[in-house]
């Protein structure tokens, strides 16, 4: 290209100017805590004689001890199991709702869009703290309308702050924050989508559910893998919402899910070795997994483009 | 559920006022647009029950809240609000004021950096264009945790901890707030214009502040709404920075105040009226803001 050789100076240095401000903050506020994360999981604290004066704690390599303590340790493994049961029903349950919005706000002559759209997503602009506080109190048999409607029905009153149900009540509280959002994104790619589409699909006679399933489902396929990824991300690293609710119930333990476990280790035990082996490898775990699903819904759209 | 809701629609449907036409013309469609508009209703009518609740919830006295029926107003709301004005002199306003600072400055601080770097990624070819952008978006992977500890211990390490600076700073670089500015950039400011403002001699900062940046402006506005929801939202950063109770944002406050009342019932009133009115600036805001955001933008609004 002979353009990029008459480049003027300015329009060579520009751009890195331009991202030399998040190239520092990237620097200061990621690389680095990540390299330092790396560099406690590897040492741990040796303490000499009974631990008194300056010389008696020292920071020596531990190499993959941390790690091999992590995986092992129940607690942790207990708090993956937790999450994963979690995302089995929020992650489903969230998408194939914010889906179903998005397509009958995309749907002809639906009445009401504007405010029912507003209404779904408005979920978004409240704390995920002040949500699990209003949803905890929905969920206390003393405050809920539920439970009084239950009693006045003469039914049975689950707690729905202990064992299974409770798995239940974290999940409401999730997909009640997060369907706006992602439904706000799907809905956002269903309007792209040009007109000529569907007009082809009309002249056929397809029924506005073919129309759907055939045509809209398909071409929002990369926001679906997106909102797909987006929420595995904020399943594995949920914190504030079981956080929010321990004050309510004795059934949510301080390592329920493996973030409060990395917490309770750090702050909680002061044992920040171990905290850092254990958030590396929940890292770990989360690039493993997203790159795996990116990886194979790419392949899937080569294969559909290939045919 | 759905087949039960269909029934209903077409039982519904003469009423609607259709007018005669072919079989599969505009009565078809007018029937069928029952459907969704109930879809939605239903979800709305889910959405909005929490927030319908803490409205009620908040007008009832500590002993009505525990005695009357839910959704039944009470007598005490102007009491509940001095109740939390009087807190610890007021430390609540304390808090609003804080999560105001934090999300306000935030969100300004790094849509700015965003719209420089969104669109230099969007605007230029340079070497190592896309090996910074993946770098960058690898942050969005990083779960807040990983980082929120060696960040706490790094900042100690400095004596920054406990201070606005430890909540402020960590959040400025937002790698979603660059992937939508990117987006919005390579959309909204044709490579033609920022060529012609090379031809009239101006120079690469004149025209990205003259020309590029009204034209991000109403893609700036998401970018900077997504950011202020995420500080105002956020707990875990200051959850485990701060300690002195004054610099607490609202969520961290409320949080403190919930786990009290654990031991303490009465504060149960506080911490509804004070969710209440934690809420509502953010509805507002969302009220306000969404007549200049068109959700149109992530698609690309620019017509050649």
């Amino acid at each position: 290209m002979t353009t990029a050789r008459r480049k003027s100076y300015g329009v060579r240095t520009a751009p890195y100017a331009f991202l030399l401000p998040a190239t520092i903050l990237f620097a200061l506020f990621f690389a680095l805590p990540i390299g330092y994360a790396l560099w406690l999981s590897l040492h741990k604290v040796h303490v000499s004689g009974l631990g008194l004066g300056s010389g008696a704690r020292k920071e020596v390599w531990a190499g993959l001890e941390n790690y091999k303590d992590a995986l092992t340790d129940s607690e942790l493994l207990d708090g993956a199991l937790r999450v994963l049961g979690y995302g089995a029903i929020v992650i489903p349950v969230m998408l194939g709702l914010a889906l179903l919005f998005a397509l009958m706000l995309d749907s002809d002559k639906v009445r009401l869009s504007p405010f029912t759209r507003l209404a779904i997503f408005l979920p978004y602009a409240i704390p995920g703290v002040v949500a699990a506080m209003l949803w905890g109190f929905l969920y206390l048999p003393d405050v809920s309308p539920f439970y009084f409607i239950l009693d006045k029905l003469g039914m049975p009153q689950p707690d729905l702050l202990d064992g299974g149900p409770l798995y239940l009540a974290l999940s409401n509280i999730a997909v009640w924050g997060g369907t706006g959002f992602n439904m706000i994104v799907i809905y956002t790619s269903l309007k792209a989508i040009p007109v000529e589409v569907y007009e082809a699909a009309k002249l056929d006679g397809a029924t506005p559910l073919q129309v759907a399933l055939k045509i809209k489902i398909p071409m929002v396929a990369p926001s679906l893998v997106l909102t797909f990824f987006f929420s595995i991300i904020a399943t594995l690293q949920v914190f504030s919402e079981p956080t929010t609710l321990k004050p309510l119930t004795n059934s949510v333990p301080t390592t329920w899910s493996p973030l409060m476990k990395v917490y309770q280790d750090a702050f909680g035990k002061g044992d920040i070795y171990s905290a850092a082996a254990e958030a590396t490898i929940i890292a770990l775990v989360t690039l493993v997994l997203s790159f795996g699903f990116l990886r194979a819904a790419n392949s899937r759209n080569k294969q559909e483009e290939a045919r | 559920m759905s087949s039960l809701a269909t029934s209903d629609v077409r039982k519904a449907a003469p009423a609607a006022g259709t007018t005669p036409g072919t079989a599969q013309g505009p009565p078809l469609r007018h029937r069928i647009a029952l459907v969704p508009t109930l879809t939605l209703l239903l979800g709305a009518l889910y959405c909005l029950l929490p927030v319908a609740w803490v409205v009620i919830a908040a007008t009832k006295s500590g002993r009505e809240l525990f005695s009357t029926f839910t959704f039944l107003p009470g007598t005490g709301f102007t009491q509940n609000v001095k109740d939390l004005n009087a807190y610890r002199d007021g430390v609540y306003w304390k808090w609003m004021g804080n999560s105001a600072l934090y999300a306000g400055l935030g969100a300004l601080l790094s849509t700015a950096v965003s719209a420089l770097s969104g669109y230099a990624l969007a605007i230029y070819r340079f070497r190592g264009r896309e090996t910074v952008f993946s770098v960058l978006m690898a942050g969005v992977l990083m779960p807040p945790v990983i980082l929120a500890i060696p960040q706490y211990l790094l900042l100690a390490k400095a004596d920054l901890t406990d201070s606005y600076a430890s909540v402020l700073l960590p959040l400025v670089l937002s790698p979603y707030g660059v992937y939508l500015a990117r987006i919005y950039a390579s959309a909204a400011v044709p490579g033609d214009v920022v060529e012609a403002g090379r031809m009239d001699g101006a120079s690469e900062w004149r025209i990205f502040t003259r020309v590029a940046l009204p034209m991000m402006v109403p893609g700036l506005v998401t970018v900077f709404l997504f950011q202020f929801v995420a500080v105002w939202n956020n707990f875990l950063l200051p959850y485990i920075m701060l300690s002195d109770d004054e610099k607490f944002p609202i969520t961290l406050g409320l949080f403190t105040l919930l786990e009290q009342g654990s031991n303490t019932p009465a504060l149960y009133t506080l911490v509804i009226t004070g969710a209440l009115l934690a809420v509502l600036p953010l509805i507002a805001l969302f009220l306000v803001i969404q007549r200049f955001w068109s959700l149109d933008l992530l698609s690309g609004a620019v017509k050649s």
